[in-house]
């Protein structure tokens, strides 16, 4: 600043709200550190759905709604359901803020949230729908 | 200036004066390696698994439904091309695995060097193919086994 010929930016803010405005944002590892710590519950539940499939192939509706009435299986189920559709947003997001620019960029992003999200929702409820099911039975039988 | 699109790489150095930004080459210039290969298909595998996932709500949807529905996806699990969807689905998510593994290791410091990555290229492929053909042939096997059994 010392020097009159070096161009330089004239700001009317105070030198502590110029550099809030330019220092980090405390979230700039947010979305990194959100697909690792996804990726890595999703290892776990990965090999548990592998063995779930090899119990479950070639087993009837009645099997699948037995197996699926069981806490333990719709628990894991359900944390499988979600972050897997979480950590496909996340990804995703990664692929559009890579390839799509300019002004279409903002809505891809929303688009495929909704997508994805819905998506995730549908298969929540239908874990959901299969664990509770039984129980409703239960409860016909006994009244 | 030779070419009108250098305008487009006319950057600024922090302290105003202008300067030419480098320009990197595009991708047919440099010669094919298999971590670049194995690097993108771990994105395309990400999205054919996600893809996957979304049809493998079928599935779980069709088993609350009731056993009408369930028998539907039962035709596509049955069908010779609903396999040849699902192996490729199997396919996908190994792979995506077993990179996203790599990934990790990475990103704690290990086999990061370019001598280990080379190495391990190799190495992720071999896994890939033998895990998925055992997983595939493991599920058929278990699933016709258990349909014989009841049919008899």
């Amino acid at each position: 600043m010392s020097n009159p010929h070096k161009p330089h930016v004239k700001v009317m803010r105070s030198q502590l709200s110029r550099a809030r405005g330019l220092g980090s944002a405390q979230t700039g590892v947010a979305h990194w550190w959100a697909e690792r710590a996804s990726a890595v519950a999703l290892v776990p539940l990965s090999g548990w759905f592998v063995i779930q499939v090899f119990r479950l192939a070639g087993a009837s509706q009645p099997e699948v709604a037995k197996w699926g009435a069981r806490p333990l299986n719709a628990t894991m189920m359900l944390s499988l359901v979600i972050l897997t559709f979480y950590h496909t947003q996340l990804g995703l997001q990664v692929i559009i803020d890579d390839y799509v620019h300019g002004k279409a960029h903002l809505p891809a992003g929303l688009l495929m949230k909704g997508i994805v999200f819905l998506l995730g929702l549908f298969g929540t409820v239908s874990v959901l729908k299969l664990a509770l099911a039984g129980s409703s039975r239960g409860r016909i039988a006994a009244g | 200036m030779q070419d009108v699109r250098d305008a487009l790489y006319v950057g600024q150095r922090s302290d105003g004066t202008l300067t030419r930004r480098p320009m990197s080459p595009h991708l047919q210039v440099y010669r094919f390696r298999l971590s670049m290969f194995l690097s993108i298909a771990n994105r395309a595998a990400g999205v054919a698994a996600a893809g996957g996932s979304a049809l493998g709500l079928c599935w779980i949807s069709a088993a609350a439904k009731g056993p009408k529905s369930f028998s539907k996806v039962q035709k596509v699990t049955g069908n010779p091309l609903g396999q040849l969807v699902l192996a490729g689905w199997a396919l996908a998510l190994v792979y995506h695995f077993v990179a996203g593994l790599r990934h990790l290791a990475w990103d704690s410091g290990y086999r990061f060097d370019k001598k280990e990555i080379n190495e391990d290229g190799p190495v992720a492929v071999g896994v890939t193919v033998g895990t998925t053909l055992a997983l595939v042939a493991g599920i058929l096997g278990v699933a016709i086994c258990r349909s014989r059994k009841k049919a008899s």
